[in-house]
């Protein structure tokens, strides 16, 4: 044992764990032919309104699961399963975001065999969910117009990491001074390849659109 | 809450690297941090001073070297650096073309680490 002080030269990514789990999933899903998609927004802004109306236009001809994400509760489960799909709680007991060890656990408590899509529902809020690989294939976040056209200033990270934006609510935007065509060029400033669509659980306005181009992604996989 | 995450994370890289090169004191981890991740110094430091509690790297001190967002223009190849959290509109400041990537910004890397 030496006193002398030493540098050890690391340059390896603090999250790398968590990648190679991520990848490890992506490899799995991939042999199954399943298609996953990690639903991300805050609280509010329509995470579960979005996986039920997507359920409902998708579930005859595509077969799904969903991975509840939730600190506690089994809320959002119990509204899943009540349209008959297969879903699992997964509670981080405090924890503000999902992580590729804790997807494992999820997927395997689906039935992978059967199904060719799983949604993921991620912890609400725009940052922590962020910074974690869960081994999906596609990053979805939601914004609904309630929440304001300068979220994209406050949580650049989530914006940049995303391959769909979904703008909720947006029966909302008549009553507010929400600029849909200022947040798109945001959007686009930081994240050239972001796909928006602009839909509203509500009325089902632009639901079909989104659905069709989901489907398409699935195929491209499968 | 997600540097707790993180801080666990860079625990377990520190306890693993040290015990490869069979060192006995963790002094000093340097960090690389892209400016968007949202990381504070002060705040890893609290977290990991919790966690190595009964560790070799307990009392380690935590650096972060800050790397800035910079894009690169897909027009004129300028890299060019703009503050993401500002209203103005992000141009490439050479031709103002609006075709650019994202290149730094994002890192979350442990440099070095200075042990005895």
């Amino acid at each position: 044992m030496t006193n002398e002080i030493k540098l050890i030269d690391v340059r390896k990514n603090i999250l790398s764990d968590n990648e190679n789990q991520a990848d490890l999933i992506r490899e799995e899903l991939r042999k199954k032919k399943v298609f996953m998609v990690n639903i991300m927004a805050s609280p509010g802004a329509g995470k579960t309104s979005v996986i039920i109306q997507t359920l409902r236009r998708l579930k005859d001809t595509v077969n799904i699961g969903v991975i509840e994400g939730d600190v506690e509760s089994t809320v959002d489960s119990e509204k899943i399963l009540k349209e008959g799909v297969p879903a699992v709680q997964i509670q981080t007991g405090g924890a503000c975001h999902l992580d590729a060890p804790m997807i494992t656990a999820g997927l395997s408590d689906l039935d992978l065999d059967s199904l060719d899509l799983v949604f993921i529902e991620n912890i609400g809020n725009l940052i922590c969910p962020a910074e974690f690989d869960t081994g999906s294939d596609l990053q979805v976040m939601i914004l609904s117009v309630p929440e304001g056209d300068d979220k994209v200033l406050k949580y650049p990270l989530m914006f940049t990491v995303c391959d769909v934006l979904l703008v909720n609510k947006v029966d909302y935007l008549s009553i507010t001074d929400f600029n849909l065509e200022l947040l798109k060029r945001r959007v686009h400033e930081l994240n050239p390849r972001m796909q928006v669509f602009e839909v509203s659980c509500k009325t089902g306005e632009g639901m079909d659109i989104w659905c069709h181009w989901l489907n398409e992604q699935l195929q491209k996989k499968a | 809450m997600h540097e707790l995450a993180v801080t666990k994370s860079i625990l377990q890289l520190v306890l693993d690297e040290t015990e490869k090169n069979h060192a006995h004191k963790v002094l000093k981890i340097q960090l690389a941090i892209g400016a968007m991740r949202n990381l504070e110094e002060e705040w890893i430091q609290r977290y990991f001073n919790y966690i190595s509690e009964g560790t070799i790297a307990k009392n380690a001190v935590i650096k972060v070297h800050k790397i800035p967002v910079l894009f690169h223009c897909n027009l004129c190849q300028t890299d060019f650096t703009a503050d993401v959290h500002l209203e103005e509109k992000i141009l490439c400041p050479h031709c103002q073309g609006f075709e650019y990537d994202l290149v730094h910004g994002r890192e979350l890397i442990i440099e070095n680490i200075e042990v005895k």
